[in-house]
């Protein structure tokens, strides 16, 4: 194993059933009918790096995140941490192991957290769910230092979530994924739900804890500005596909699938410079029936007739015929 | 240029809780002329919705308008009776809503909805008002209008559907429309799309908005002016342009430095300590003062008022001649 190959994600496939149900099938006539929520992605991130994936809803980038936690079962592909593989023919005990190194932070920290729980369980369950410290006295002492760490004080863990704003119930979901002394953490919009200014309190915590304890995250977001500000490499994901993948630097400055373009585009930009713009047009089509070939196809405008029959594969960071044709450029760093 | 579409002159909304009475709303002063976006900016809990629902007459009891006037085109909305002001709205206000799926009625048509409106507000007859339906859905941009306009709203994607509440808010041609958060429920490039139609139908129609959002990024795209709230309160208001370049108020100049861009790769973002104070404790004299890195003995007694001195109105001590000169760094 590389460091470079920490988190080793292989043509991960999953497929959802959205037919109708069976008795109706047979009354009412129609086939059953799937959803590609995630058709293909690979991709690797080394340790200590952050990798993002964006899109927009309906991308497939939460189900990718499931899938590399273990909280869904993919339908095809492999995920490998620390090469030990996430499905298969691994052994328990050595997954188990794995497991503790491996925690989530979610979107809402309002639904994340139980209810009925002081803040202290809260932190303390994965301890005691992986016997980590034994004796009453040191894990509270362990669960006094992580809020220390995420910047609560000791004492707030005999206070429940509701008792705790928004930015600190986050803090609360950090600390508790930092309980087992996870060293990779999936976090799916840890702060899509949170006013800008506690955004960027959760944001920094999560930089400087990067720093101190050489954590590695996958980062799930559909705010660009925020994935730019986060990641060092970036994956954009469009119907459950991977378009295009490069260094975050690169991706901003010189962006190569037009589904990128438009996304940047797209941007509200703050500092009211009146760039060139792609025009945007459409919306994400339906997952259940995507058009053929390249799933972008009717809403870029350099499409031509092998665009719309052939599904363009992940080439040079790229999906794009278009590209790999070179019709199309990369667009110059301005 | 004439008086403004709506004045707000000193509004205060309260909340009457067993706990005591909340304000919500504590003194707040703005106008919108023909044909401006005025931007309400600020994090949950500021008071902007509050704000909008006021002048729309929504408040509902607890919450009642303790203080202040709303003049729409110089006359006073503020004190109409329910009947009166049901009146006002959709017709003179119209209004869009964040989840446009909740705004639009499952059970009917949207061309239904469209006409139920446009005959409550104007005597066109059920031909005229289906030819303005085709018409409206074709204005903010809907394909096939004649077809789509027979199609339940579950049929429409998040996009097409806000522009759906977008043509229901224009139907009867209001002097002003709310737009309370519209893009928030949206995916940035459908979100780029609605903001270049509000955009369009201010500029073309001469419609003012109040657009309410805590994107400032949006607000930056779309709005004129921008008041920045805070705790109830606006903290600035001026042009978009001076108010996000160079905020003169902490808050705003914190609310600024703590948005991640796409250009500079920054190694942190500014950040404000804490959170907005609950409406139960806002704390005596300058409801920023807890958090703010220039505060002084004054801002913990004395409630700034709006100095006009400066290029636009700043409630902030900072900048009065009479108190203690602090250098403020504006980075922006």
């Amino acid at each position: 194993m590389t460091d470079s190959h920490y988190v080793d994600v292989r043509d991960l496939r999953r497929v959802f059933e959205v037919s109708k149900p069976w008795l109706n099938r047979i009354l009412e006539g129609g086939d059953r009918q799937f959803l590609k929520a995630v058709d293909g992605i690979s991709f690797q991130i080394a340790k200590g790096e952050t990798f993002a994936l964006v899109g927009e809803s309906g991308s497939g980038k939460s189900t990718v995140a499931r899938m590399v936690v273990g909280l869904l079962p993919p339908s095809g592909g492999e995920v490998r941490i620390d090469n030990v593989p996430m499905v298969g023919r691994a052994s328990s005990t050595e997954r188990q192991r794995l497991r503790r190194r491996i925690q989530m932070i979610f979107q809402d920290p309002y639904a994340s957290l139980n209810p009925r729980w002081r803040v202290a369980e809260i932190v303390a369950e994965p301890i005691r769910a992986f016997a980590l410290i034994d004796g009453e006295r040191d894990i509270k002492a362990r669960v006094g230092e992580l809020l220390s760490l995420v910047g609560l004080h000791p004492a707030d863990g005999a206070k429940f979530p509701h008792e705790f704003s928004g930015g600190q119930r986050q803090r609360v979901a950090i600390a508790r994924a930092l309980a087992s002394n996870a060293e990779f953490i999936v976090c799916d919009e840890p702060t899509s739900a949170l006013d800008v200014s506690v955004q960027a309190q959760i944001l920094n915590l999560m930089r400087d804890l990067q720093d101190r304890l050489g954590l590695t995250y996958l980062f799930i977001s559909h705010n660009l500005a925020v994935v730019r500000h986060m990641a060092s490499r970036i994956g954009v994901m469009y119907l459950g596909r991977l378009v295009e993948i490069s260094g975050g630097r690169e991706l901003f400055s010189s962006p190569k699938h037009p589904y990128t373009r438009m996304l940047l585009d797209a941007v509200p930009d703050l500092d009211m410079t009146s760039r060139q713009r792609l025009p945007v047009s459409g919306e994400i089509p339906n997952p259940i029936n995507p058009p053929s070939g390249c799933t972008f196809n009717p809403r870029c405008p350099f499409t031509n007739e092998r665009c719309r029959a052939e599904v363009p594969l992940l080439r040079d960071g790229v999906a794009c015929h278009a590209i790999h044709e070179g019709r199309l450029s990369p667009l110059a760093a301005a | 240029m004439g008086a403004p579409v709506l004045s707000v002159r000193n509004l205060k909304v309260e909340f009457v809780t067993r706990r005591g009475v909340l304000k919500a709303i504590d003194d707040v002063s703005f106008d919108i002329e023909r044909g401006e976006v005025l931007g309400v900016v600020g994090e949950s809990g500021a008071g902007k919705s509050v704000t909008g629902s006021a002048v729309i007459g929504l408040i509902d009891p607890p919450g009642r308008i303790a203080g202040g006037q709303i003049l729409l085109n110089g006359e006073r909305i503020d004190n109409m009776s329910p009947e009166q002001i049901r009146k006002v709205r959709g017709k003179r206000v119209g209004m869009i809503f964040q989840d446009p799926l909740t705004s639009l009625n499952p059970l009917y048509t949207v061309g239904e909805q469209l006409e139920e409106t446009i005959q409550t507000h104007t005597n066109l007859t059920r031909a005229g008002a289906r030819k303005r339906a085709v018409d409206l859905l074709a204005e903010v941009g809907i394909p096939a209008p004649d077809r789509r306009i027979d199609s339940y709203p579950h049929e429409f994607s998040g996009g097409m559907r806000q522009r759906v509440v977008i043509a229901l808010a224009l139907c009867a041609d209001p002097e002003l429309i709310i737009a309370d958060e519209p893009t928030t429920a949206l995916d940035v490039s459908v979100q780029a799309q609605v903001i270049a139609l509000l955009k369009r139908l201010g500029r073309e129609r001469g419609t003012a908005i109040m657009l309410v959002t805590h994107d400032m990024g949006v607000i930056a795209e779309t709005a004129d002016r921008v008041a920045v709230m805070y705790a109830g309160r606006i903290a600035e208001i001026g042009p978009v342009e001076k108010v996000v370049r160079q905020p003169l108020h902490p808050y705003a100049q914190g609310l600024m430095g703590a948005i991640p861009t796409l250009k500079g790769h920054i190694h942190r973002l500014t950040q404000i300590p804490g959170s907005m104070p609950r409406l139960s404790a806002i704390p005596p004299g300058c409801s920023f003062n807890p958090r703010c890195p220039f505060a002084f003995e004054r801002c913990k007694v004395d409630r700034p008022e709006a100095i006009a001195r400066y290029e636009h109105p700043v409630a902030c001590h900072l900048y009065d001649q009479s108190s203690a000169k602090v250098e403020v760094a504006s980075d922006r």
